[in-house]
């Protein structure tokens, strides 16, 4: 209660020393002096607390504090009194019930003020986190607003050098202008003056031939021995007023029949030209009237077909045409015909070549893949086919190479190489002799470690049946005495037993349980079961019949011993396994590793195989 | 390839006969005429003054020898010696002589360009053409030696005169469009003249015989035109050099631009094969092309071959002086091959390199550069073989199997300045400042396969 009057607000605490101050305490002035002194210490407090009440003042205490709690809404701390003269007693139960109540309120009040207390602290780590932001956000602003400026400020000032080089630009321009003005007049200054300094250098030129030319220079003269003949054998002719305009028109005669053969010339080439492209032409035609009738044939069995009536347009130009290119093809009117003929018919082959454009790649989006895999593979084979050939080829080779030498060796020398060869063949046989004794001991070594290891083996089966067998006798007994739960358990195993049965390669692990089962399921071990598991020999008519036996043999041992196969049950099949393993791994060859893959554990087995592959 | 003995010359004057049969080569006032094959001297003429132009009249029987110095042309006969001919032109001096296409004219033009004399040599008649103009090229025979063109000049317009030259009577005569003439060329099939307007501005015009104006083309303004023209041989198409550094082919149907050749420093197209001209240090092992003449020479010139340049390549340029008159930029040499084929050109900014176009795909089909500036280069008359020269003791040829470059052989440096075909495309005279020796392509299987095997590896 002390603490809590200590950690209440000091506002509250003046409202209830306001209220309390109502009816006046005992101790009122006491406490009054308490809180004007405002050191709320626990110490005081509790002194406070301790002075409250006397020996003296118990009724008075006890009536103030009634009162108290009575406007608290506390029911009376005293007996209800029967009569106003008799006097109140102190209901003691009332008292304790006030107690009660007091503490649980004041309980509930810790509680309330501890949440608040975390709520507030919350808050205030809240208030914080939302001042940080608040700062951040702040900087942020001002260092985008200070960034904005800085663009503002280039945009600025790029506007001012844009405005400037605007500027230069213009007065480029007019600077060009002004040039292109200056030359220009520059030019007619040049020419004017190139006129004028021209004409008096032609009246100097002039006055000059006058004064050369009519001073009959004596000098200006041809010393010839003789004259010689002309080219053409013809003699100088004396010109006379007719023969001059005669000349002169025999002369534009002359200049006349050049041009005109000049231009006879490049009008045959041109119409030599024409007529090749003419015959380009043709041929083009006839090629495409030939590439799009039989595909349009169907088209046109359609009978609405637009472009089928058009084709049959077309054709009939074509004949019309064909007949006329046997007269001059230069004619206007025949000449729109076939640019107008030819015309459609490249629209026909542009559409359709478009549309097969789009099948085509319609085709190569759909069937890419397959073709693709499909073409791959023939391509694989069709080189395992060759590489074989290769294959074959070289080993031809090779015997033919050997055959040829063996030929000429024994062809160059036969009398000493057959001598050696005989050596040599005596030497190796007694090698190969020596090494066969040795094998044949070898191998007698390794059967006589099989079989002790395929005794062991037995011995091992056999004391793992007897050992199943007390373990199934053991487990008989507690499957008496258990009832309901090892019933439906077995129910489930008989299931599971029959469905491995029945699908034999689906469920591979279940098999070699089954399997592992075998030996003291089975314990004689049929030779069916080898079949079975060496697959590299001639599968047997029996497998099948096999599994079934199998399954049923494993469904009666599971219903002896429940199935319920613990690691440590396991554990000496493993043994065995690894036992054989090693077996095979000292005799290994490679025909009967394969068997040993087969994962069969059963020791019989083992030895029956390799019984099978011995000589 | 073969080299003859080295020749004295003097003004690079050396001239095969059109009909292949004679060379004569000029040697200060004498003029020596060899046999072309054997060069041995078949006539010895003595001039009266250093000759300073030699031509050969068509039908291969007059050598003309001009002595501008003198004013005097001085005719040789070879068929008789002792027949000779001297036109003095006085005191209205010469600056050019020229066969006319008979070869029983002789046209001199005097000096400051008063006139131009014809003179016969069959009869004593001399006629008078007055106002030639003084341009690059003013006069112009056609092929068949029919007609010549003049250009002339009266009050300030430029005008062209087409005369016939049996009897040398004016046939057409019209004024050009033309602000200031610089040439004009006939087409080798004698109907079409080109007329182009000087450097400052860009203007081809085209007129036939009769002197009708056919087409004008113009491909840009307010900067430097036209730096030199070339008709393929068949008249098919005019190439026009300008000095924007590109080539434009007009077509003779309708006279428009068919394609334009630019020649940009830097060639980056897998397709365009550049050789390279390389330097290599000569004792490295033998080889089978220059003869072992050449192996004799001087050491003192380092051999040369050619490489295929590795695309990008850039070509080197020369910056042109904007002060100065004439710069050295623009196309301003360019060359149909005889088949017209292939179009050979050379950009004056970028002067180690010869251009070769292919004619019938209009794209460029390989660039020559060379270690030196390019001097001259001139197609073989028969065969599209392309010889160069840059000044150096090398000539260099080109074919569509690759190319060469072949030291010339001889005591000290022989720098070929300038080069010419003999009529059959067999040999090849190479001039010097005062020499000249002949270079024989012996085209014979074997010497064949080694020239197309060489340009293929080099």
């Amino acid at each position: 209660m002390g603490d809590w009057m200590t950690v209440t607000d000091p506002e509250s605490k003046t409202i209830s020393q306001y209220t309390s101050e109502t009816k006046m305490s005992p101790s009122s002035l006491y406490s009054q002096q308490v809180l004007c002194s405002s050191i709320p210490l626990s110490k005081n407090v509790h002194s406070y607390f301790s002075a409250f009440c006397t020996e003296e003042n118990i009724e008075q205490s006890i009536s103030y504090l009634d009162q108290e709690l009575t406007t608290f809404g506390f029911p009376s701390l005293y007996e209800e009194s029967k009569g106003k003269e008799t006097k109140r007693e102190l209901n003691i139960v009332a008292v304790l019930n006030c107690m009660n109540e007091l503490l649980v309120l004041q309980r509930k009040n810790l509680l309330a003020q501890e949440n608040v207390e975390t709520q507030n602290l919350k808050l205030g780590s809240d208030m914080d986190h939302l001042q940080n932001c608040y700062a951040k956000l702040k900087e942020q602003l001002e260092t985008s607003r200070r960034e904005m400026i800085g663009l503002q400020e280039r945009d600025r000032q790029l506007q001012c050098k844009n405005r400037n080089l605007h500027q230069l630009l213009k007065n480029e321009k007019d600077e060009v202008q002004k040039l292109q003005n200056i030359i220009a007049s520059r030019a007619t200054q040049y020419n004017h003056d190139m006129k004028r300094k021209e004409r008096e250098y032609n009246k100097l030129k002039e006055r000059l031939h006058q004064l050369v030319m009519n001073k009959k220079d004596k000098k200006i003269a041809m010393e010839v021995l003789n004259y010689v003949g002309r080219v053409d054998g013809k003699r100088g002719s004396w010109r006379t007023g007719k023969t001059e305009a005669s000349f002169f028109l025999r002369n534009e005669d002359e200049m006349y029949k050049i041009l005109l053969n000049d231009y006879e010339y490049r009008q045959k080439q041109i119409l030599m030209e024409n007529a090749e492209l003419k015959k380009v032409l043709q041929q083009m035609k006839k090629e495409m009237i030939s590439l799009l009738s039989p595909q349009k044939q169907k088209p046109r069995e359609r009978a609405d077909d637009s472009t089928g009536t058009v084709i049959s347009d077309v054709e009939e130009d074509a004949g019309e045409l064909s007949r006329e290119s046997i007269w001059d093809l230069s004619c206007e009117t025949v000449r729109e015909q076939l640019t107008n003929s030819i015309r459609k018919q490249w629209r026909i082959l542009k559409s359709h070549v478009e549309k097969l454009d789009n099948q085509v790649s319609k085709v190569h989006l759909e069937g890419f893949n397959d073709e693709d895999v499909i073409s791959r593979q023939d391509h694989e084979q069709e080189t395992e086919k060759l590489e074989l050939e290769i294959q074959q080829c070289k080993e031809m080779i090779k015997t033919q190479q050997q055959l040829l030498q063996q030929q000429l060796a024994t062809a160059c020398d036969d009398d000493t190489t057959s001598l050696l060869r005989d050596c040599y063949l005596l030497e190796e046989k007694e090698r190969l002799k020596e090494e066969w004794s040795l094998f044949k001991e070898q191998k007698k070594n390794f059967e006589k470690e099989r079989r002790s290891f395929t005794e062991a083996a037995i011995r091992l089966g056999l004391e793992r049946k007897a050992f199943e067998e007390e373990r199934a006798s053991w487990l008989k007994q507690q499957f008496l005495n258990m009832t309901t739960f090892d019933h439906q358990n077995s129910e489930n195993v008989k299931l599971f037993s029959a469905f491995s049965g029945s699908s034999d390669r689906d469920t591979p692990t279940l098999h070699s349980r089954s399997r592992q089962k075998k030996p003291h399921g089975v314990p004689s071990g049929s030779p069916v079961c080898t079949s079975k598991l060496t697959k590299s020999l001639p599968a047997s008519p029996s497998t099948s019949d096999f599994c079934q036996t199998r399954s049923c043999a494993s469904e009666h041992s599971s219903s002896i011993s429940v199935l319920n196969i613990t690691p440590e049950e396991t554990k000496p099949n493993q043994v065995g396994r690894e036992c054989a393993h090693q077996k095979w791994s000292m005799s290994s060859r490679p025909g009967s590793q394969e068997v040993c893959y087969s994962g069969c554990s059963s020791t019989y087995t083992n030895s029956h195989v390799e019984k099978d592959d011995l000589p | 390839m073969n080299f003859s003995e080295v020749f004295k010359l003097s003004s690079l004057l050396c001239k095969f006969s059109p009909d292949g049969k004679y060379l004569a080569s000029c040697v200060q006032y004498r003029l020596v005429v060899r046999d072309a094959s054997t060069l041995q001297i078949l006539q010895l003429y003595t001039c009266l003054d250093q000759i300073q132009h030699l031509e050969w009249s068509a039908d291969s029987l007059f050598i003309l020898c001009a002595l501008y110095k003198r004013g005097l042309v001085q005719v040789w006969s070879l068929e008789q010696p002792e027949w000779h001919c001297k036109i003095d032109e006085g005191s209205a001096g010469l600056v050019a002589s020229c066969w006319g296409p008979d070869g029983r004219h002789i046209l001199n033009t005097t000096e400051f360009h008063l006139r131009i004399t014809v003179w016969s040599l069959c009869t004593k008649s001399v006629s008078y053409i007055k106002y030639p103009k003084a341009c690059q090229q003013g006069i112009t025979f056609t092929r068949d030696g029919r007609y010549l063109a003049l250009a002339e000049r009266r009050d300030c317009r430029d005008y062209v005169s087409i005369f016939v030259c049996s009897d040398w009577q004016l046939l057409r005569h019209f004024d050009t469009d033309t602000q200031d003439l610089a040439g004009i060329e006939w087409a080798p099939n004698g109907c079409v003249l080109a007329v182009w307007d000087s450097c400052l501005e860009y203007k081809v015009l085209l007129y036939s015989l009769d002197g009708r104006l056919l087409s004008a083309f113009c491909a840009y303004e307010w900067s430097l035109g036209i730096k030199a023209v070339a008709w393929s041989p068949s008249s098919q198409f005019l190439a026009i050099g300008s000095y924007d550094g590109k080539v434009r082919i007009l077509n003779h149907v309708t006279w428009k631009m068919i394609t334009e050749f630019g020649h940009p420093a830097t060639v980056n197209n897998p397709k365009i094969v550049v050789y390279k001209e390389a330097e290599k240090s000569p004792p490295l092992g033998h080889l089978a092309f220059p003869p072992p003449r050449a192996v004799a020479g001087p050491l003192t010139s380092s051999e040369s071959k050619y490489e295929i340049a590795s695309m990008p390549v850039s070509l080197q340029t020369l910056k042109p002086a904007a002060d100065r008159a004439n710069p050295r930029i623009g196309v301003g040499a360019l060359a149909f091959s005889p088949d017209n084929y292939f179009l050979a050109t050379r950009n004056d900014s970028i002067p180690n390199a010869v251009w070769i176009w292919d004619i019938r795909k209009l794209r460029l089909l390989a660039v020559l550069e060379q270690l030196c500036a390019v001097r001259a280069f001139q197609w073989g008359p028969q065969q599209p073989r392309l010889a160069i020269c840059t000044g150096g003791s090398k000539v260099y040829l080109w074919s569509p199997a690759g190319c060469v470059s072949v030291q010339v052989p001889g005591e000290g440096d022989f720098q070929v300045l300038s080069l010419c075909w003999h009529p059959s495309g067999d040999s090849l005279a190479l001039l010097s400042k005062d020499h000249f020796c002949l270079c024989f392509l012996e085209m014979e299987e074997g010497v064949h396969t080694a020239f197309g095997q060489r340009g293929d590896c080099t």
